[in-house]
């Protein structure tokens, strides 16, 4: 790979099967209306629902069936 | 932190090596796995903070680095004896999740969640204390050897495990600050003399892949294994302790690394290693070694104080 090149760095990633990547600062609302800042250079938004610390991921989305899991 | 107790004649010499600085260093035999194991580990503390009874020159001896070879040398093929050659071919990131999840193992975070009493808690946390007053200090020595793609990604994942520049964020600070408030020592390397072989080689291993340029890919496969096999442990762990009532400062520690790590898997396996091998296709199967070897160690380390404990 030419070290000339530009590379891909979206803002937005999803995961398959896991959580949204989110770079940068950002406030995320969960489904209780309420907020939350982002505190890390990157953050995982839980995608499967299941998480116990959302809205961020916890890695639950490990266990889950994979028909439980996000696309 | 002093050199550490010898544990055979090898260790023995190696730590009269270090405090007479002779022009040539001969050494004996390793008496045992143990002796070949802190005789490395000791070795290789002089490129991270040295010890306060030896000459910071030392680093860098030829005698010191060719006795350092050879027990480099044995420990890599070991290694490689353990694993079976496994080459991804399609998507690294996707393979390497499968490959982690296909594997079983002991948990010492299940035991520590439902059933560990507290002298088994402290106890485990001065073992795992060797690494953490260094987490992340061994990936680091990677980032130089890197092209673009990789290097940015790994940074990406250092700098969230070095506090996003806050002192106070540092994982090994938040470790330091968990173990003060236990009433353990916090200081780095404090309990290297009460540590199994098991522990040194978990430690050794880092160092070998991390200091080594050619062994780049086991590093951050190693490291992506770390991280896909952290989150819901530490989850467990952080319940453990809730569960015997510790130190609220070392919960957090935990509950950093549930959120941090679920971030780190994905960055590790897509991000990191995923550049890495489309960057240097020839590296995709020492990623897999380094994933592997991560999970056999923590097996190894996991299944002897299971039984130390008396938990089948």
């Amino acid at each position: 790979m030419s070290e000339a090149e530009s590379y891909d760095h979206p803002d937005v990633v999803l995961c398959p099967g896991g959580p949204m990547l989110l770079r940068g600062d950002h406030v995320v609302q969960d489904s209780d209306g309420v907020a939350h800042r982002t505190t890390r250079p990157v953050s995982a938004v839980c995608r499967c629902g299941k998480s116990q610390t959302k809205p961020w991921c916890d890695g639950t989305h490990q266990v889950l069936p994979a028909k439980l899991r996000p696309a | 932190m002093l050199t550490p107790k010898a544990r055979g004649p090898l260790s023995q010499a190696v730590n009269e090596a270090l405090a007479i600085a002779p022009d040539r260093v001969d050494v004996p035999d390793a008496g045992s796995a143990e002796d070949a194991a802190i005789a490395l580990w000791t070795l290789y503390e002089l490129h991270y903070r040295g010890f306060d009874d030896v000459d910071d020159a030392l680093e860098w001896h030829p005698g010191l680095l060719g006795v350092r070879r050879d027990l480099e040398q044995d420990l890599e093929d070991r290694l490689r004896s353990r694993w079976t050659p496994y080459t991804p071919t399609g998507d690294v990131g996707e393979e390497l999740f499968a490959y982690v999840a296909a594997h079983d193992g002991p948990s010492l975070a299940k035991h520590v969640q439902s059933q560990a009493d507290e002298e088994q808690v402290l106890e485990l946390f001065r073992l795992r204390s060797i690494y953490h007053a260094k987490e992340a200090d061994p990936t680091a020595w990677v980032v130089p050897r890197l092209s673009t793609g990789p290097k940015a990604a790994l940074m990406e994942l250092q700098f969230d495990e070095y506090g996003d520049g806050d002192p106070n964020r540092l994982h090994s600070h938040l470790w330091a600050l968990g173990m003060d408030a236990l009433g353990l020592r916090a200081d780095y390397g404090a309990y290297i003399d009460d540590v199994p072989p098991e522990i040194l080689e978990q430690n050794n291993v880092m160092s070998l892949f991390g200091l080594h340029r050619r062994l780049r890919g086991a590093a951050l496969g190693h490291l992506a294994a770390f991280e896909m096999t952290s989150s819901m442990p530490s989850r467990r762990m952080a319940q453990g302790l809730q569960r015997l009532g510790l130190a609220d400062a070392m919960v957090a520690y935990y509950a950093e690394h549930v959120e941090a790590d679920a971030v780190h898997e994905q960055l590790a396996a897509r991000s990191i290693c995923g550049a890495l091998v489309a960057a240097e296709p020839s590296l995709a199967g020492d990623v897999f070694l380094g994933a592997f070897t991560c999970l056999d160690l923590e097996d190894r380390f996991a299944r002897r104080q299971l039984a130390e404990w008396g938990v089948a």
